[in-house]
């Protein structure tokens, strides 16, 4: 298939997906400001959040607080920022308009339909009540597309590249919200009982779709080297590091398969992925969890760029 | 308005036999199913084609063109008489090209002014001593055809460029099937889906000589942006060709390769729906970025085919259009079996004098003007306004010609009082290939939807209607 | 006179491309009063040349380097063994007739104010004057009007907007020149090239331009308007075409990479006294 093409699916699903992680922090830190400072401490979460969403810089830029307003504007409507959730599916469609014919009708259908119906949000809701609506049709339009094309396309090269976009976006995304919140999942952060952190931890999990998770997981309450862990290196988990690095391979190889050759993208994940399968937390917290996660995301960086490089050019 | 030719009911008023059918159908009709239908196809052409729908603006469903439900039909004779006018025409346009950029015998033998072709815009000097694959240069034409009664057609222009509206013809057949399975079913039609199929093996006919036995065939694209991208994508889809811009090629010792996530492949045919203007920077326009450097390169070099080849427009432009028949003759030495409109052409004294006479009755167009900028339509045109453009003439008469007024036969149309006669066209697509001629019967039937209208262009109120050619 | 020529052309990349696509105009052939001796095209890289003749009989090469490189650079030189035959062009490779050099370009679209540039030259030439007194009149007043400026222009500029400017390089005086010629019912074209020149300076940064007229009985001749005179034995034709994009030495394009800058330096000299010179350091 045409490098561009394969190019237009891969970024098509990483916008999608980046998009709905986009709403769920949203959706996290609006749960967490508006608890009394009591349960959640003085930090500043919408601040947070923008650092989660990896554009601090560019926010800063424009606003000199991060206060509930500005940030949900930011990440949520703004033209300004080029990684918003309306940014992401303005990009998103204008992907999949560049490769209409290599998607199915029903995935050109959802992401049609939900660009039209973004146009619909205009500047973004008026009352907290619809930004609510907003974040979940924002969740809702991302599993919809996604079971689109899970469900109609053909299991070939085409699929293959949609779908690492779709797991490279994730592992980038569950990696900076470690980055940013790692600090309260070290070990000696744990003050029993306090229930400070525990809304905290609960947000982590919250973002990344993992609070029920993590009770059917570990069957006990809530605790930070097993948010880490499970966030980290349990397989069973779709967001974990593990997970998305297990669909990363997964799908090169059905590539190499196909295409009788591999070469450096292949051989990047895989190298990745066994470090995961062979760590184990206490081994992590040793070395240092910040230094794991910075080095993590630089390799999924650098892994991004090999696909490009030996796929999407 | 009486005064024109109408498809189904002649002059005279009493239906004419191809139309049999169709007339006692809408006769037993109810007015309010034919009313239902229309509103059905309406709503599948927004279904099916909300893919170019969406591609225009934000409120984009205005961009549909109107589709109209009764079918515009041509009868067996009339076809086969259309097809053998086509062919041959096509024929010529192809000898003509040939001739214009090898040696230019035309202007030899003084048929053609020189001055006509060597400084007109569509001439493409860089084209001159070059070969093309199989010495064919207009792969795809549409013609448009115009009747004025039961027995003329006239060809109103040659289009050699890229003509596009195919993908109507197409798509308003699918729709036609969907919602008039007993229509169909009481008439024997021929058929058209098969075009993309023909398409292809035309394309591949062409092929350079040294592509290998299954040539390698990509639609070259400006992209998403342009008016008509949804018909590439549609083309290619059902081509089953990778649809490709620019960016996707490059040009590597001579040959075009297209970027691909297993390396660079090969094109040996490139079915381009870019202008010549934009498709190497490096030999025209240096600006353009939708195009591929280097292209001409691979092209003269013999390893890539273009379809169509750079520089048919000179076969298109609307002074030579007028030498058609005499360009038929001197190639074929056959009469042409098609008639052009009489066509003054007022860079001749005796013509000018007489456009000048006629003014308020013809017709003028600039010879390379389009899109209707430029053109004096004498019937409608005030006083004041054709005294503005006889100023025009006497200034520059080489840029104008002069046609008249034609009546343009007309066909039954749904409109808002019911079936009214409304003014028609035709533009049926002529694939030449190293092989053959194929012609899909039929094409696109533009229809003028406002009463008494002649512009059937769709950015001025025109819609479209299938076409059916009757079979037997 | 035997002139020797190099000219090289280098482009440096701050980030170097993934690869360099070009089409070069850098070869001469032969025609009355000019004899090429010599000639060789070097490129800095590793690829295949591919010659080839263009519509207006020029020599064309084409060729595509695979980078990454951080510059590349096409060298030509060789010797061209000159005859002065006063501006006249014989011999010449001609693939179309003159009635072709009418056509008008959009480098060389004139406007009114070279509409009227034009029939002044024809008035000051005075009633009945020759076509060849018109475009010698021509050719004085091209190079009184427009000054010899290299800060204003680019090879993009047009003639009417250099007209407008009053200055411009030879490439745009030629662009005027033709403009108004053809303007005037005389076939006209481009002529890039390189000139010898005689105040002894052999170091030039840029190539060489003038214009080429069709006169009924006379056949081609040269103008070059920016000396105001005829070509001599000094100017050494390489490519001609309807205007300058249709001469130009290179055309090409790049994949990748950026932060481009180009050199150019050309050297013109007689064959002769450049082994003196040599054997005299």
């Amino acid at each position: 298939m045409l490098s561009r093409t394969a190019d237009n699916l891969y970024w098509l699903s990483r916008y999608v997906e980046r998009a709905e992680y986009l709403a769920r922090i949203l959706d996290a830190t609006q749960r967490l400001s508006s608890m009394p400072l009591a349960y959640v401490g003085t930090s500043n979460e919408w601040e947070s959040a923008v650092l989660t969403a990896g554009c601090a810089t560019a926010f800063f830029k424009i606003y000199d607080e991060a206060n509930e307003e500005n940030v949900t504007d930011f990440l949520a409507f703004s033209t300004a920022n080029s990684s918003s959730i309306r940014s992401c599916f303005e990009m998103a469609r204008s992907n999949a308009r560049a490769v209409r014919t290599a998607l199915t009708m029903e995935m050109w259908d959802q992401i049609n339909g939900t660009w039209l119906e973004l146009q619909r949000y205009g500047n973004g809701p008026t009352s907290r009540e619809e930004l609510s609506r907003f974040l979940r049709w924002v969740q809702e339009s991302s599993l919809r597309f996604d079971g689109s094309a899970y469900r109609t396309m053909l299991r070939n090269d085409a699929y293959w590249f949609s779908r690492l976009g779709v797991y490279i976006e994730r592992a980038d995304n569950t990696a900076r919200i470690l980055d940013v919140k790692y600090h309260l999942l070290l070990p000696d952060n744990e003050r029993v009982g306090g229930p400070l952190d525990y809304f905290q931890w609960a947000a982590i999990l919250r973002s990344v779709s993992a609070l029920t998770a993590y009770h059917w997981v570990y069957r006990d309450s809530l605790k930070p080297w097993l948010v880490a862990d499970l966030l980290i290196l349990k397989e069973e988990l779709p967001r974990s590091l593990a997970s998305c690095y297990e669909a990363i391979v997964r799908n090169l190889d059905a590539i190499s398969g196909a295409y009788g050759r591999q070469g450096p993208a292949q051989r990047q994940a895989r190298a990745v992925r066994t470090r995961l399968q062979n760590s184990r937390m206490d081994g992590i917290f040793q070395r240092g969890l910040h230094e794991f996660i910075s080095e993590f995301i630089t390799e999924t960086n650098s892994l991004g760029g090999a696909i490009t490089e030996q796929f999407l050019i | 308005m009486s005064a024109c030719f109408d498809e189904m009911k002649g002059h005279d008023g009493g239906v004419r036999p191809p139309y049999d059918e169709l007339a006692r159908w809408l006769k037993e009709v109810p007015p309010d199913v034919l009313d239902y239908r229309r509103r059905e196809a309406e709503l599948l052409f927004r279904r099916i084609g909300i893919t170019f729908a969406v591609y225009g603006e934000a409120d984009s469903t205005e961009r549909l063109i109107p589709f109209d439900v009764i079918p515009r039909i041509i009868s067996g004779n009339e076809w086969r008489l259309l097809e053998k006018g086509l062919t041959q025409r096509v024929k010529a346009l192809n000898m003509f090209i040939k001739d214009i950029y090898g040696a230019r015998e035309i202007l030899r033998a003084g048929v053609i002014p020189d001055d006509l072709i060597f400084r007109n815009p569509a001439f493409r000097p860089e084209m001159s001593g070059q070969s093309v694959p199989h010495d064919i240069y207009v792969h795809i034409a549409g013609i448009d055809i115009v009747r004025v009664d039961a027995d003329t057609f006239y060809v109103l222009e040659d289009n050699a460029r890229t003509p596009s509206g195919v993908s109507y013809m197409l798509e308003n057949r699918e729709i036609m099937m969907r919602l008039f399975p007993e229509l169909f079913s009481r008439h024997r039609i021929a058929p058209v889906e098969n075009y993309p199929d023909e398409l292809l093996a035309t394309l591949k006919s062409v092929a350079p000589l040294t592509a290998g036995s299954d040539p390698n065939v990509a639609l070259l694209t400006p992209g998403v942006f342009n008016s008509a991208y949804y018909e590439h994508s549609f083309l290619a889809d059902k081509l089953g060709v990778e649809l490709v811009e620019g960016r996707d090629l490059l040009v590597k010792n001579e040959i075009v390769y297209m970027r691909t996530t297993q390396g660079l492949k090969r094109v040996d045919v490139i079915y381009r729906r870019i202008d010549d203007d934009f498709i190497d920077p490096l030999t025209f326009r240096p600006d353009s970025i939708l195009g591929l450097p280097g292209l001409m390169s691979a092209y003269q070099a013999g390893n890539v085919t273009l379809a169509n080849a750079v520089g048919t427009g000179i076969a298109d432009d609307k002074a030579v259009y007028s030498y058609m028949p005499a360009v038929v003759k001197f190639y074929l030495d056959e009469e042409p079996i098609l008639k052009n409109v009489p066509t003054w052409r007022c860079r001749e004294p005796e013509h000018l004098a007489y456009v000048l006479d006629h003014l308020p009755e013809l017709v003028v167009k600039e010879v390379h003007g389009s899109g209707g900028y430029g053109m004096l339509i004498g019937p409608t045109a005030s006083k004041i306004a054709i005294e503005q453009f006889r100023a025009k003439l006497k200034t520059a008469p080489t840029n104008f010609i002069a046609q008249p007024t034609l009546a343009l036969s007309t066909c039954p149309t749904c409109v808002e009082a019911g079936v009214a006669p409304r003014h028609v066209d035709l533009r049926p697509f002529v694939l030449s290939g190293s092989d053959r001629t194929r012609i899909v019967p039929g094409g696109l039937t533009r229809v003028a939807l406002k009463e008494g209208s002649l512009v059937v262009n769709s950015s001025q109120g025109g819609g479209t209607k299938d076409t059916w050619v009757l079979d037997g | 006179m035997r002139i020797r020529i190099s000219h090289a052309t280098t482009y440096h990349y701050d980030m170097p491309p993934n690869g360099v696509t070009q089409l070069l105009r850098l070869t001469p052939r032969n025609h009355d009063g000019q004899y090429v001796v010599n000639w060789r095209i070097d490129l800095s890289q590793d690829c295949l040349l591919h010659q080839h003749e263009d519509a207006f009989g020029n020599i064309t090469h084409s060729f595509t380097a695979d980078g990454p490189f951080d510059h590349l650079a096409i060298t030509v030189c060789g010797e061209v063994e000159m005859q002065d035959t006063h501006g006249f062009v014989k011999g010449a490779v001609e693939r179309f007739p003159p009635a072709l050099y009418l056509r008008e370009t959009d480098l060389t679209l004139p406007d009114a104010a070279i509409v009227e540039f034009s029939e002044a030259a024809r008035a000051e030439a005075g009633a009945g004057a020759s076509a060849l007194s018109v475009m010698h009149q021509l050719l004085a007043n091209v190079h009184g009007e427009i000054a010899f400026d290299t800060t204003p222009t680019q090879t993009a500029t047009t003639a009417a907007e250099a007209f407008k400017l009053k200055r411009g390089v030879c490439q745009d005086l030629t662009h005027v020149f033709i403009a108004a010629a053809r303007q005037l019912g005389v076939p006209a074209r481009y002529i890039g090239g390189h000139f010898y020149r005689a105040d002894g300076v052999t170091a030039q940064d840029a190539g060489h331009a003038w214009a080429e007229v069709y006169i009924e009985d006379y056949g081609w001749i040269g103008f070059d308007p920016t000396n105001a005179i005829c070509p001599t034995d000094a100017h050494v034709r390489i490519a001609a075409g309807l205007d300058y994009l249709g001469a130009s030495p290179v055309r090409g394009t790049r994949y990748g990479g950026h932060g481009e800058t180009l050199t150019v330096a050309v050297n013109v000299d007689q064959a002769s006294q450049q082994s003196q010179s040599q054997s005299q350091s």
